[in-house]
């Protein structure tokens, strides 16, 4: 027997991971890429003296008050700004629903004017979801002021635009025969979405709304790093202070905060299926 | 049954209720015609965006540093991922499994934003350390999802190789790694996506690319200069969109 110990992919394999290489490499000197910065004196005496400090926890009575009342100020923004979300999303997602045009059915005097409301209509929705909540609350922290209420007006603006269309994709992809027929037979729109939609789409609404709460819940805490109230605006106060104590103790609530908010929605989810 | 949902219904109205009195917000005062006027005058300061040369040249650095920072963000978490899967997927042994199990789940439940804030003091203000809060939690994501695909691969290929006497490392590089690599690399491409649009926000806590410009620009009352970065950022996902769902139909289909 007769063989060599020879890869024959080796050399085609060994080409690409070059050639990706050598892609990535102005990726390299773009990002600044210096590990050794991690390790020079200075920022890893700095460094090391924080995490030093982050354990034990911080655990005196009068900064868990504090930190009690950022997390309570944290799930009130989540469910403020979801009321605020389905406010916007749901009128939104109305308009936009295609299968509750009277004029689909046939031909009528609104086709032009549902297609100038709905064109706008879409756009809205598009602008408020595509720009990150953060970013909202970035430009609502320098329009109302450091607080709640930013991170409030940033969650439902972004996720009023999420619930819009997914509200309506929902509504769209959903049997829509029923709506057809109350429609057909001269209901009006709203009439054709409560009883001809309502009832077949309502568990799936239901659920989306209560998972994007989760969803704003840990968007709320991201949030305050930029001014908007809650748990992260006492994070990036206690990271600015290098109080490792703190930011331990605070991480802890938060995944406390997070774990929480998946078993409500779970249980709230499974209310509604 | 009924009763329970009316109670529900009840129980969020009330919550929500309570929310909005508990932050003290009067949704009113926010729209008396006051404060909408001076809204208005905010959101007006920021058009038209500065599209001059200069800035948009700027802008495209920008733009051009986050996706460098979202790519080599990315391939650092894949190899971390992997070295981290590997013991993840029970290939050492039950404690080294723990081990990493637990490492994983603590690089991933940090938020990006977390991590961010955590690099920018430990290297600095910069696009370094963006790249690495990246890194860390995307590892975090992926090697869960790579020990997860470790776990399903077909043990039968390697098995074959061991009993032919092959050293346990090249039964993995000959056995193993072939039939998950295209799963690996389609796992790393779909957190790169999520990573670019990720990179473009994370520099508001100062780690670089687009975040960093607009949180620059709109501390210095640059509205304009803020507008053309936004709108660099809603391209930039825009175009991210498009070229993977032009990708993914011509490669997956």
């Amino acid at each position: 027997m007769n063989y060599t110990l020879r890869d024959p992919a080796a050399l085609p394999r060994l080409c690409l991971t070059a050639l990706i290489l050598l892609l990535l490499w102005p990726g390299f000197q773009l990002t600044e890429f210096d590990p050794a910065a991690l390790f020079d004196a200075r920022s890893r005496e700095t460094m090391g003296k924080f995490i030093g400090t982050f354990f034990p926890l911080q655990t005196s009575a009068e900064f868990l008050q504090l930190i009690a009342k950022s997390t309570l100020e944290t799930l009130a923004i989540a469910t403020a700004g979801m009321a605020l979300a389905t406010l916007i999303g749901c009128p939104l997602a109305l308009m936009v629903t295609r299968s509750l045009s009277v004029s689909r059915i046939g031909p009528g005097p609104g086709a032009a004017l549902g297609r100038a409301v709905r064109l706008p209509a879409r756009f809205i929705l598009m602008f408020f979801r595509s720009i990150p909540e953060i970013v909202w609350a970035l430009l609502f922290v320098r329009a109302v002021g450091l607080g709640p209420a930013a991170g409030v007006l940033a969650i439902g603006v972004t996720y009023g635009g999420m619930l819009g269309k997914v509200y309506s994709e929902v509504l769209e992809s959903n049997d829509t025969r029923p709506a057809t027929a109350l429609l057909e037979a001269g209901s009006g729109r709203l009439g054709a979405f409560f009883y001809g939609m309502w009832p077949v789409a309502l568990p799936e609404l239901v659920s989306y709304t209560v998972y994007r709460w989760e969803c704003a819940v840990r968007a709320s805490v991201i949030m305050g790093f930029v001014g908007a109230g809650g748990l992260g605006q006492q994070m990036e106060l206690s990271m600015r202070m290098m109080d490792g104590g703190e930011v331990s103790t605070i991480l802890l609530v938060f995944f406390l905060l997070v774990v929480l908010a998946d078993a409500v929605s779970a249980f709230l989810r499974k209310l509604v299926a | 049954m009924r009763l329970v949902h009316w109670l529900t219904v009840a129980v969020l109205v009330a919550l929500t209720w309570a929310s909005f009195s508990y932050l003290a917000l009067d949704l009113g005062q926010l729209f008396t015609t006051e404060a909408l006027a001076q809204m208005g005058k905010y959101a007006v300061s920021f058009f038209p965006p500065d599209l001059s040369g200069n800035y948009l040249l700027r802008v495209g650095e920008g733009t051009l540093e986050t996706v460098a920072i979202s790519a080599i963000s990315t391939l650092l978490a894949a190899i971390l991922g992997l070295l981290l899967a590997l013991p993840a997927a029970g290939r050492f042994g039950v404690v080294p499994r723990a081990a990493a199990r637990l490492a994983l789940n603590f690089l991933r439940s940090i938020p990006e934003l977390v991590w961010a804030a955590l690099m920018v003091m430990a290297a600095g203000l910069g696009p370094f350390a963006g790249t690495l809060a990246l890194a860390l939690h995307t590892a975090g994501v992926i090697g869960r999802l790579f020990a997860e695909t470790l776990e399903n691969a077909p043990p039968e290929p390697a098995q074959a190789l061991r009993l032919a006497g092959s050293r346990s490392s090249l039964a993995f590089l000959y056995g193993t790694l072939p039939n998950v690599v295209s799963q690996l690399i389609a796992y790393s491409l779909y957190r790169w996506e999520i990573n670019i649009r990720m990179a473009a926000i994370l520099g508001v806590v100062g780690a670089g690319g687009l975040g960093q410009m607009l949180y620059f620009s709109l501390s210095l009352f640059h509205q304009q200069q803020a507008m053309t970065v936004i709108i660099a950022m809603l391209v930039l996902v825009a175009v991210v969109d498009g070229a993977s769902a032009w990708l993914r139909q011509r490669l997956v289909v």
